[in-house]
């Protein structure tokens, strides 16, 4: 059994398990309704999880997402309904300052986690000055998009394999994804080929900025009204989704099949335990012990790896 | 000497703390200067105990932290009151069983780091996962009241400080002494430097890093049982602020991020400071939001501040 | 020197193919890291068309050279020329890479997480667009099937899962691919040393098959055999300067040994004189061989051959006590002093005492005045130089912090002194010092292990093993310690 393709269908394996024992405990969610409702909020944690997974690739880590999206929901309650020129334009200089961020934590060589975690205040603060309290409403369109009833296949399962398939042929298959991916692998020899490492992690942080964004405006979709809080948990869970999808956390050993795979097993993982009837109280426990049990398993093959 | 002084990294965080206290009295006019005092000192403490085991944690070098901090704080409020159930003979037990509660999150912690090599910040984050639900399926439903001498041991004041800080300060010289004057707060001190030097220079690395995780739960643990004998029973969101908070604290407090250099005066004036903060920001009538955003913009000020003289 | 500055006729004298024009050249260049001068104003010129190969002892200032020509280190002085023009501009590793100069660095310079093909796509800006990946793979599949037959390498291959070797095959067959421009110099450091003897050959081969076609190729390498059977011309260098430079005919290995070393120096320690004295460690390498290492009480024990063939590792197998047998408190000193050794946030006096705070402690607690006394001590007795211990360590000079570290072993209970080449970057009167401090020492019955990648070092020594490969492969008793048979033993005829 070749090991790397072990802990490649790891992530898979994971979320076929946690669907199979779905649909063994409550058979009617094998339907189009039951998989629509249970996997309806996997749509934006797959796209925090993606954006979370491109800061990882270059070896950051970004503790500032949740309330990021959060922010975004705000953002597109309020001033993309009102005034929608004006809400793209605040949209896009969110992108540009999480590139300016990118910058300054090369340049001046920072901890990531220390920025990204002042930055998560200054998101938080930003989206309260919006929304002291949830409200707005969220555009039309936004609404129509995430309730589309897609034939045969519900939306949700639709969107996740989209934005996995879209993000693997950008970083996994194009010839710009092995520089980026590179440049968590091996700095010093991208450097040395002459590539720029300052180019890289800006362009990562920004497209970071544009799937975190992504991630608001689904989630509002799904809402319909912005909340500054609506997403703190986000953090944790993008995190979990591309270390659960098969990501590491150094060397631009990434995932974005297996970060949405990692998202939507997350998403089910809710579900499961309350069709389960294992009380709420053990529910975000029962997403750490996955966490830890799928680390587990990895370190086994991993170990076994490193003895051959 | 004065140089020196003013070269000490917790200088500023002090300074700061003081210049805020002084703006708000002045807006005041003097008025609620000592109560305003009164509360930083109440409150601040919570986030001194729990800032110094983030320090010692975050001083074992690079990628260091502990994100269990919260979980860790409200498993121990809800295992002590439970354990004592109002009775003050069981305050003892009660005690005994929520520090030993915290120490077996910590152990469990480094177990994750240690044999599964688990990175700490997805170690410590997915045990605080497991140790929330505990806490709140052990918890559910109570509202029980602390013992009474608990209750007034956290709220009872002498000249306007409350004793609890008292005993905080008194923790804070123990652990100022640990660090420089015993092999395990030296080793803690190398090791975050750089372990490989400490290793060769015959520390224990293991040891000191598996210390170090025991130690900040326990502390959460003590921040848990006193915030519930202060704020009249545990609640099982009571732990969520201080995740932000504690972190916050070692980076204004002049630890370096690096790992390495910890310092324990800081700490004390960042949990001031962060206080007196927003306790100015809400005299000014500032909103929530413009006191979050200072606060995010100050972490990322001062770490950007001292980053340069952080690089390795 | 100046014998060994071609002018144009002698050049031409010198090669076998016809060297009408010059790849690249380098004119009287220098670099200083701190006080060590790595290069002493190195001329080279490298003729298209040619093997160069280049030899020289540990420190000679090779590696140096050819970072330097790779465009990763910028020279202190000195001028760089280009097919005989003086290259305008600064020569940074992006116009190196343009101007078709490519090098095999020891250290691998592949991304781990990427597949060959993709590793293929860093190095090559024009490898993009659609279908650059199959591009990619049939270019490096090309190379390397040329290169190494039977490489058993698919392009698609993630480096982290190749074993070292063939790693090592991937990236030398990348520096030979072209897309655009031309292919001008590769450097090729070591290339061989993960190599087995077939697919080493199989390079060699290709190295005189590529010079047929006009690229210029630089060969370092320690297997004297490989060097004089592939180079056209053989450089020797010592001490940061070109000492020799002859065609490869005119070298044997005799004389290419000889050129490398220097005067017989005279023995300083007296014949082995503790025969039998108490056996205090006594290792085999884990890496390889048979033979095993033996050190007795008051005994020095000298650890050579070249660098990197597993005498630090022999240490740290001594250290952590693994497949060792040990008597006594072991005490390590670091010669990578940044990464292994010192604390850079502490003051001398606490970078000192880090080895003795158990002992120093009274009741639990380290007793400060103690510590201060030790400190200052050793300040004294070690001669560091510098006003008050309580200083950052980092002000003082490399050679006082180095100081400071012996400082920090010999304070300590240790019997047994592990010495990890400490000498790296130090002058010459501190050497001296230091010198003096290990015999009396060793006098008083204190065992050294002393890594040395200086052979002039092992002159202190009463018996030193010889490394290659991971394994011991001479033992020199203190009257057989000479240059020549040191060097004899570190270089291999050809590779097993």
């Amino acid at each position: 059994m070749n090991r790397r393709f072990l802990r490649q269908a790891l992530p898979f394996l994971t979320l076929a398990v946690v669907l199979a024992a779905t649909f063994y405990v409550q058979p009617r969610t094998m339907s189009y309704f039951g998989l629509n409702l249970m996997l309806q909020y996997a749509v934006p944690i797959a796209l925090a999880t993606i954006a979370q997974m491109f800061i990882i690739t270059v070896n950051d880590l970004d503790l500032s997402i949740g309330p990021f999206v959060g922010l975004v929901s705000c953002i597109g309650a309020t001033l993309l309904l009102d005034n929608p020129l004006l809400g793209i334009l605040a949209l896009l200089v969110l992108i540009a300052t999480y590139g300016a961020v990118g910058a300054l934590i090369h340049i001046r060589n920072l901890p990531s986690i220390v920025v990204t975690l002042g930055l998560s205040f200054v998101w938080l603060g930003i989206a309260v000055l919006i929304l002291p309290s949830p409200g707005g409403k969220a555009p039309v369109w936004l609404k129509a998009l995430m309730g589309v009833q897609t034939p045969w296949v519900p939306f949700p399962i639709i969107a996740a394999i989209v934005i996995g398939v879209v993000v693997h042929l950008a970083l996994m298959l194009s010839s710009y994804g092995v520089i980026a991916r590179g440049a968590g692998g091996n700095p010093k020899a991208l450097t040395r080929a002459g590539w720029s490492m300052l180019n890289t992690k800006v362009i990562m942080y920004m497209l970071a900025g544009f799937f975190g964004v992504l991630s608001g405006l689904a989630l509002l979709g799904l809402t319909t009204s912005g909340d500054a809080h609506v997403a703190d948990r986000y953090t944790l869970y993008s995190i979990a989704g591309v270390i659960l999808g098969g990501g590491e956390f150094i060397g631009g050993r990434v995932s974005p099949l297996g970060a949405v795979v990692g998202a939507l097993t997350l998403a089910l993982a809710g579900s499961f335990l309350i069709f389960l009837k294992i009380s709420p109280d053990w529910q975000i426990g029962a997403q750490g012990a996955i966490l830890i049990i799928v680390l587990a398993l990895r370190a086994l093959v991993s170990y076994g790896e490193h003895k051959r | 000497m004065i140089g020196k002084l003013l070269r000490q990294p917790w200088v500023f965080s002090f300074g700061a703390a003081i210049a805020v206290w002084l703006a708000t009295i002045a807006y005041t006019g003097g008025q609620g200067a000592g109560a305003i005092l009164t509360a930083a000192f109440s409150f601040a403490t919570f986030t001194i105990i729990v800032g110094l085991g983030q320090m010692m944690v975050i001083t074992t070098g690079p990628g260091n932290v502990d994100l269990s901090i919260p979980a860790t704080i409200t498993l121990s409020g809800v295992v002590a009151m439970k354990v004592m159930d109002e009775d003050t003979g069981r305050m003892v037990i009660g005690i005994i069983a929520a520090l030993g509660a915290a120490t077996l999150v910590g152990v469990f912690n480094y177990g994750l780091i240690r044999l599964l090599r688990i990175p700490p910040i997805i170690a410590t984050l997915s045990s605080s996962f497991l140790v929330l639900s505990a806490a709140i399926s052990y918890g559910r439903g109570i509202r029980i009241k602390p013992p009474e001498p608990l209750a007034q041991f956290a709220e009872t004041q002498v000249f306007g400080i409350p004793i609890m800080a008292f005993a905080v300060l008194a923790l804070s010289i123990a652990l100022a002494m640990v660090l420089s004057r015993t092999v395990y707060g030296r080793s803690v001190l190398a090791v975050g430097q750089n372990s490989r030097a400490a290793w060769l220079a015959g520390l224990n690395v293991d040891r000191t890093r598996f210390l170090t995780y025991v130690l900040s739960a326990l502390l959460a643990g003590v921040c848990g049982i006193l915030l519930s004998g202060f704020s009249r029973g545990a609640a099982l969101n009571m732990g969520e602020e201080f995740l932000l908070a504690s972190i916050a604290t070692v980076v204004i407090g002049g630890t370096s991020v690096a790992g390495g250099r910890a310092n324990v005066p800081g700490i004390w004036g960042a949990a001031l400071f962060m206080y007196l903060l927003v306790t100015m920001l809400n005299t000014f009538g500032a909103s929530a939001g413009i006191r979050l955003i200072l606060t995010g913009l100050m972490i990322i000020g001062v770490i950007v501040a001292a980053g340069g003289e952080e690089q390795r | 020197m100046s014998n060994t500055l071609p002018t144009t006729q002698q050049r031409s004298s010198r090669a076998s193919k016809s060297l009408s024009e010059q790849a690249i050249s380098l004119d009287g260049v220098e670099k200083s890291f701190g006080a060590v001068r790595a290069l002493a104003g190195v001329d080279l010129v490298v003729a298209t068309g040619e093997c160069l190969g280049l030899v020289g002892h540990n420190g000679a200032g090779k590696s140096t050279l050819m970072h330097v020509l790779s465009g990763n280190l910028t020279p202190s002085a000195g001028t760089l020329s280009i097919g005989g023009k003086p290259h305008a501009g600064s020569w940074t590793a992006a116009a190196a890479q343009a101007e078709g100069v490519r090098c095999v660095f020891q250290e691998l310079s592949l991304c781990p997480n990427l597949t060959v093909a993709e590793n293929v796509r860093i190095v090559h800006r024009s490898l993009t667009g659609l279908g650059w990946k199959g591009r990619a793979r049939a270019l490096i599949s090309q190379k390397l099937d040329e290169i190494f037959p039977n490489h058993g390498i698919a392009p698609d291959d993630e480096i982290a899962d190749l074993a070292i070797g063939q790693r090592q095959m991937a990236e030398i067959a990348r520096a030979f691919t072209v897309t655009d421009g031309k292919l001008r110099l590769v450097i090729l450091d070591e290339p061989t040393s993960s190599l087995d003897a077939v697919t080493a050959q199989q390079l060699l081969a290709y190295v005189k098959k590529e010079t047929a076609r006009g690229t210029s190729i630089i060969l370092i390498s320690h297997l004297l055999g490989e060097v004089l059977s592939t180079a056209d011309r053989i450089v020797v260098m010592k001490d940061g300067k070109t000492v020799a430079d002859r065609k490869a005919a005119d070298f044997t290995r005799n004389s290419l040994v000889a050129a490398m070393g220097s005067e017989a120096r005279e023995h300083k320690r007296g014949a082995a004189k503790n025969s039998v004295a108490e056996v205090m460690v006594r290792a085999q390498p884990r890496s390889g061989g048979s033979a095993s290492l033996e050190a007795r009480k008051g005994e020095i024990i000298g650890l050579t051959g070249l660098a990197g063939h597993g005498q630090t590792r022999m240490l740290l197998q001594i250290y952590e006590r693994r497949h060792a047998e040990v008597k006594g408190a072991l005490s390590f000193i670091a010669g990578d002093r940044q990464s292994d050794g010192v604390f850079n946030l502490w003051s001398i006096g606490r970078n000192i005492t880090t080895r003795s705070l158990t002992a120093l402690r009274k009741a639990g607690f380290i007793d400060l005045a103690a510590e201060e006394k030790l400190a200052e001590e050793w300040k004294v007795r070690m001669a560091i130089r510098t006003p008050d211990v309580d200083n950052n360590i980092l002000t003082l000079s490399g050679g006082n912090q180095q100081k400071a570290l012996f400082a920090r072993a010999l304070a300590s209970d240790a019997t047994i002194i592990l010495m990890d080449d400490p000498m790296r970057g130090v002058d010459i009167g501190t050497k001296q010092e230091v010198y003096a401090m290990i015999e009396a020492e060793a006098e008083k019955g204190r065992t050294f292990i002393w890594y040395t990648t200086e052979i002039e070092e092992l002159t202190h020594c009463d018996r030193a093993y010889v490394f290659r490969n991971g394994a011991i492969v001479a033992a020199l008793g203190a009257d057989e310690l000479t240059e020549e048979k040191v060097l004899q033993a570190s270089f291999a005829e050809q590779a097993a």
